[in-house]
């Protein structure tokens, strides 16, 4: 499954190692809905710490798409919530 | 819904939406192209940018070293001349300058972060886009309306992924820039108002001080010395100049080498003549 972390590139998991990541992305859910800066930030450094420790980076010129992405690990939790928004903070 | 699967679906459903609007899948392929080549054009001049921001800071940054360096100098100045007050003037406004300086490292350094982070994603998306640039001449070359549907559909929406990627990154690092231009504008007006420059500039009150100070003890050291030599009034520190034999003697001997190197030093100060 190819994972993407957001200004640092794709990688790709392997299946076994996606339980731990959902785990870890419910508590990064959990920390957003929390509303407190410090829970998510440990959340989301929890996250891509695992990410970048599982997987295995995709070339540069791969044009696959990612099924599973991750918002860049300097994010604040605003900007992680306007992405999520309707009003979309990614570029078209 | 889990924040990285709502994070792709958002992704994707933007590329969907532009192939949507596109009738000729072969369209497709040329519009994204050039889109591809603006962005990479965008991204090039964000790096540029943020240098061009990192560099104005790290003159900053030696103004700002070069007068702390200044006001340091002036204390031990200050205290030689005996002026604790003065020195400690000196060191006061230097800690003025500490906050200061701390403020425009981190800067600097946040920036070279953003600098690092552009021209990776701007290497990234070169290597993206030559390659869309071939498997788009490939999919036009074996065009088969339905099979190219499906291959442009994938090059586009992961080509188009990375270009909402980098096209939010060029937005965070303009956007940080521009804080710091404004702070970076503010410290450029102290600097240019004297604000800054009154604290160790060439009209400063600490070195008006000194230079009046420097006469003083200067010229008065002089006198002694030369009083010594005509032999007008008492004059101990002349005395030790026999043949040393001793090692207290010599001990002797060793700071009275000291003060005509100190006279010397005075000499030679800049306004110590004033």
């Amino acid at each position: 499954m190819i994972v993407r972390i957001m200004g640092e590139g794709q990688l790709e998991v392997a299946p076994d190692d996606l339980a731990s990541l959902n785990t870890l992305d419910e508590e990064l859910e959990a920390a957003i809905e929390s509303g407190d800066e410090a829970t998510f930030r440990t959340a989301l450094h929890g996250l891509l710490d695992n990410v970048r420790k599982v997987g295995k980076a995709l070339p540069e010129d791969s044009l696959e798409p990612s099924e599973l992405i991750l918002p860049p690990a300097d994010a604040a939790m605003d900007e992680v919530r306007k992405m999520l928004g309707d009003e979309g903070l990614i570029p078209d | 819904m889990s924040v990285m699967k709502r994070m792709s679906m958002i992704f994707k459903s933007k590329a969907n939406k532009a192939l949507d609007r596109m009738e000729d899948p072969r369209e497709t392929l040329d519009y994204s192209y050039q889109r591809q080549l603006e962005m990479l054009q965008k991204v090039r001049r964000g790096v540029a940018d943020v240098a061009t921001s990192r560099k104005r800071l790290e003159l900053q940054i030696n103004q700002l070293e070069q007068q702390q360096n200044k006001l340091t100098d002036q204390g031990k100045k200050a205290l030689q001349v005996g002026r604790e007050d003065l020195a400690r003037e000196a060191l006061t406004r230097r800690a003025g300058l500490d906050s200061q300086l701390g403020d425009l490292r981190a800067q600097y350094q946040q920036l070279q972060g953003e600098e690092e982070k552009l021209t990776l994603a701007s290497q990234r998306l070169q290597a993206k886009v030559d390659s869309f640039r071939t498997r788009k001449e490939t999919i036009k070359a074996t065009y088969t309306a339905a099979e190219a549907q499906t291959k442009i559909n994938e090059a586009f929406t992961g080509i188009s992924e990375e270009m909402g990627d980098v096209g939010l990154a060029i937005q965070r690092a303009e956007e940080k820039t521009e804080n710091m231009k404004a702070r970076a504008g503010a410290i450029d007006e102290l600097l240019a108002s004297g604000a800054l420059e009154d604290f160790s500039g060439p009209k400063d009150d600490i070195q008006a001080e000194l230079d009046r100070m420097g006469a003083g003890p200067g010229v008065d050291l002089e006198l002694e010395r030369l009083k010594a030599e005509l032999g007008q009034g008492p004059a101990p520190k002349e005395l030790g100049q026999g043949t040393p034999s001793s090692g207290a003697q010599q001990d002797v001997d060793a700071s009275q080498q000291q003060a005509p190197h100190q006279q010397a030093d005075w000499q030679q100060k800049p306004g110590g003549g004033q």
